[in-house]
Formats: structure tokens, C-alpha cells, sequence
């Protein structure tokens, strides 16, 4: 380690650490915004579920890089092209968990809701939506950590984040450089993760210490996005 | 040109797929690369995934292990290894094998832990010993979640083995990282297709794999939810 050289680059560290916040997390809340009428959708009309967990699957299992690449006609080599992929993988992991979300309310709930005559629009946003924050947050939270640490493959097409400090620093064989990148990219995953953690909490004060609980990653499993 | 016309045309080109480096010979390049690690990080992630799930030990440390995983760049690693350890077999079977792992271990864990009490009980009252009861009941109990382990760990390495040409891996990654450093779309488009048609022949080898190996008592099922 050349601790030095942390020192000398501070801006440049500072401002790719910034560049790869701003591509994992904009893609993250892209594909919450996105996931969430399609799940809501879902969860009501079933028929309408498996085609397109069938479409999730197989956009799932692409190679980021090929879809960069695949992206490169038509919007450059831009971070739009990098948000856009991430902004994918981010609904592959979150729409399963937004129907899981609604689907999983207790139906005693729903119906006592209709019972004080809430509309179905009103039964959604009051009731239902702030049920499912928890199933939905962990998937916002397992979108966000894997869209940071991919943003870093970003680089291979030029687009800027602390994938920089890997690329640099194979060319000039100086392992420091990429040390930090490793260090940074985890480290701004965990800050990430910790707040969301904090938005759920403060989302669900009736939860009282809900990662107690046995954690169950993922409805149905445990599949990743791939770099 | 759009990408599909970029990527057909080079994959069409009847000169890429003869002669060294060829398209067939950087397929089965890949195959082989992502195969190997593949098969030691089952052999590894499977047993240990069992018996967490079977014992009940270490399940907290899985759960963490599996969260921190999402957090690491493959990138960040490999070029770390080639830094060190020039371009060895190890420098990309090592991150590979070890970031294979988790999504197989943890996934065997879940499937094992979460059979049905009342069935693990039953094996019991049988008479079955502790081995039994795992190799016959908990493990084919568990076989749609491993299965998911390892078609998520398949389509992981698959999908690392292409970056991986960054740090001078052959395969399917070459066409696009020497495309790229050439500016030259066709191979970088065609290679990308390549790619993606060999992760979707992935999933469906593991739809077919969860017909012959998931018990007809558990096929048809709705997933849990």
C-alpha cells in the first residue's frame, strides 16, 4: 500500500466515488419506480405474473456487459446506457418482491379495510402499499449493492466510477489504486444498504425489531444479479 | 445499423468462424472456463449448505456472507489477482470458484432448513438414521432451491468468464474486449449476442435439469411465496 497516493488523489477519488453513488442508486430508485405499478399490477391480475416472470428471468441471466453493449447504438457510450442496464437488473430483483409484498397481506387486513369503506385506490395506498415496505425495501436494498458494485463494469465502455481505479491501476500494475476501489465500492454499498435500512425503520414503526427475524433472502430463493 | 444488424452480420461472416480464435473455438473456450469453477464451487457449496441447513450451525454467518457478496466487484478482484499473479490459472479460476460459492451454498442452506417440519419428523419416526434423512428426504426436498443456487452461480461465472477477457482470458469475452480496444462494433456486438445466447441456453439446461432431478412429488408445486 502507497498511502500517499490516497492523499495526493483525494478529488479524483472524491469524484469518482461520487459518479458511481450517483449510477447505482438513481438505477436502484429507476427500478423501484418502475417496478412498482408493474408488481401492483401483478398482484392483482395473476394471469398477468408469470409471463413476465418469465421475461425477468431470462433479462436476469444477460451479462451486464452484453447489454451495455446492446445498448451502444442508441444511446452512446453514456451513463445513460449504464443506468438504463442497472436500472434493468434493479426490476428483476424488486418486482418480485413488490407482489410478494402485496400478495402477502393478511387477507383479514384487506377486508376490514373494505369494511370501513375504503376504495380499492385508498386500500392500496393506505393499507396494502405500507404493509408490503418491508418485502419491497429488501429488494430495493439487494438492487442497490449490486447496481453500485456493477456500475464499476461500467468502465470497461468508459463510462466514469470507481471501476477508474481498477482499469488505472491494472495498466500502471499498482495494486493501491485498486485496493481503494475495492475498499470504496463496498464500503459506499454498505452506506447505501444502512440507510435504507434506516427509511424502513422509520417507513414501519410497528415493526419492532424485524431482522430478528429468521432472514429469508428472497421469496422463492436466493438469485443474483450477475456481472 | 442497430445492434441485432451489428451482430448478425459478424456472426454470419463466414471467416469468423474458422482458424484460430474462431467463434467455435472461443465457445468452447468459455464453456470450459465457466464449467471448472463451477463444478468446484458446487462441490464445495452443496455439502457445506446441506449441513448448515441440516444442523442449524452457522446459519447467521451464511445470511452475512450472502449480503456482503452482492457488495463485492468481480472487476475490482480480478485485475487485483493479475496485479499479483500475472495471468495464472489462478488469477481467474480463484475470484471465480470463491464468488460461485455463495449464491450455491446459501441457496442448498435455505432448501434444507426450510423442509417442512412435519416431514423431517415422519423420516424420523421411520427409523431412518441422520444420514438418511438427508440424502433421502431434506436433499430431495431441497432440490428446487439448490437448483436455483446453482443456475444463479451458472449464469454468474458465465457471465464473469466474459469480463474476465479484460484481464486476458480467452472465450467469448475476447471478441468484445479486443472489439472495444479496436473500436470495431461488429465483434464487440456479435460477441454480446453470443453471450447472451449462451446465458439463455444456461437457464433452459436448468429447466430441463429441474424435470429429471426435482421429485414428481414437488413438480407442479407453486413456488413458496
Amino acid at each position: 500500500m502507497m498511502w500517499s497516493w490516497i492523499g495526493s488523489n483525494g478529488p479524483l477519488i472524491w469524484q469518482l466515488t461520487w459518479e458511481n453513488a450517483k449510477l447505482g442508486v438513481l438505477s436502484a430508485v429507476y427500478g423501484l419506480v418502475v417496478s412498482l405499478p408493474l408488481g401492483i399490477i401483478a398482484a392483482r391480475w395473476r394471469w398477468f405474473y408469470p409471463p413476465v416472470l418469465t421475461v425477468i428471468n431470462i433479462l436476469y441471466a444477460i451479462p451486464s456487459l452484453a447489454l451495455f453493449i446492446a445498448l451502444i447504438p442508441s444511446f452512446g457510450l453514456t451513463s445513460t446506457t449504464v443506468i438504463i442496464t442497472l436500472t434493468v437488473f434493479s426490476l428483476c430483483v424488486i418486482l418480485p418482491n413488490v407482489v410478494a409484498g402485496v400478495r402477502g397481506v393478511p387477507p383479514a387486513v384487506t377486508q376490514a379495510a373494505t369494511a370501513m369503506g375504503y376504495g380499492p385506490l385508498r386500500r392500496l395506498v393506505a393499507v396494502e402499499l405500507p404493509l408490503a415496505v418491508p418485502v419491497i425495501l429488501a429488494g430495493l436494498r439487494v438492487a442497490t449493492v449490486a447496481s453500485i458494485s456493477l456500475a464499476s463494469v461500467g468502465q470497461l465502455i468508459g463510462v466514469s466510477s470507481l471501476g477508474y481505479l481498477f482499469i488505472d491501476g491494472l495498466q500502471r500494475s499498482f495494486p493501491t489504486e485498486i485496493y481503494v476501489g475495492l475498499v470504496l465500492v463496498i464500503a459506499l454499498a454498505l452506506v447505501c444498504d444502512l440507510i435504507l435500512v434506516a427509511i424502513r425503520r422509520a417507513l414501519t414503526p410497528w415493526e419492532a425489531r424485524p431482522e430478528r427475524k429468521r432472514a429469508r433472502l428472497r421469496p422463492g430463493g436466493w438469485s443474483e444479479a450477475v456481472s | 445499423m442497430s445492434f441485432f444488424n451489428w451482430a448478425w452480420d459478424w456472426v454470419t461472416t463466414d471467416a469468423n468462424w474458422h482458424g484460430s480464435g474462431s467463434i467455435p473455438q472461443q465457445l468452447v473456450a468459455h464453456l470450459g472456463y465457466s464449467a471448472l469453477p463451477l463444478l468446484i464451487a458446487a462441490l464445495i457449496g452443496i455439502p457445506v449448505g446441506v449441513a448448515i441447513g441440516h444442523t442449524g450451525r452457522a446459519a447467521v454467518a451464511v445470511v452475512n456472507i450472502a449480503n456482503a457478496w452482492r457488495a463485492i466487484p468481480t472487476l475490482g478482484l480480478l485485475v487485483l489477482l493479475a496485479v499479483y499473479l500475472g495471468f495464472s490459472p489462478l488469477t481467474w479460476l480463484l475470484p471465480l470458484v470463491v464468488l460461485a460459492i455463495p449464491p450455491i451454498l446459501v441457496n442448498a442452506y435455505e432448501g434444507v432448513a426450510g423442509v417442512d417440519p412435519s416431514i423431517k419428523d415422519a423420516a424420523r419416526g421411520m427409523g431412518m438414521t441422520p444420514w438418511q434423512q438427508v440424502a433421502r428426504v431434506e436433499v430431495p426436498n431441497a432440490m428446487p432451491l439448490i437448483l436455483v443456487g446453482l443456475r444463479t452461480a451458472a449464469i454468474f461465472v458465465v457471465a464473469t468468464a466474459t469480463i474476465a477477457a479484460y484481464i486476458g482470458l480467452g472465450g467469448l469475452g475476447r471478441f468484445i474486449i479486443d472489439g472495444l480496444a479496436s473500436d470495431q462494433y461488429g465483434p464487440v456486438a456479435g460477441g454480446a449476442l453470443l453471450v447472451v445466447l449462451l446465458a439463455v441456453a444456461v437457464l433452459a439446461l436448468f429447466a430441463v435439469l429441474s424435470r429429471l432431478l426435482v421429485p414428481a412429488g414437488l413438480r407442479g408445486q407453486r413456488r413458496p411465496e
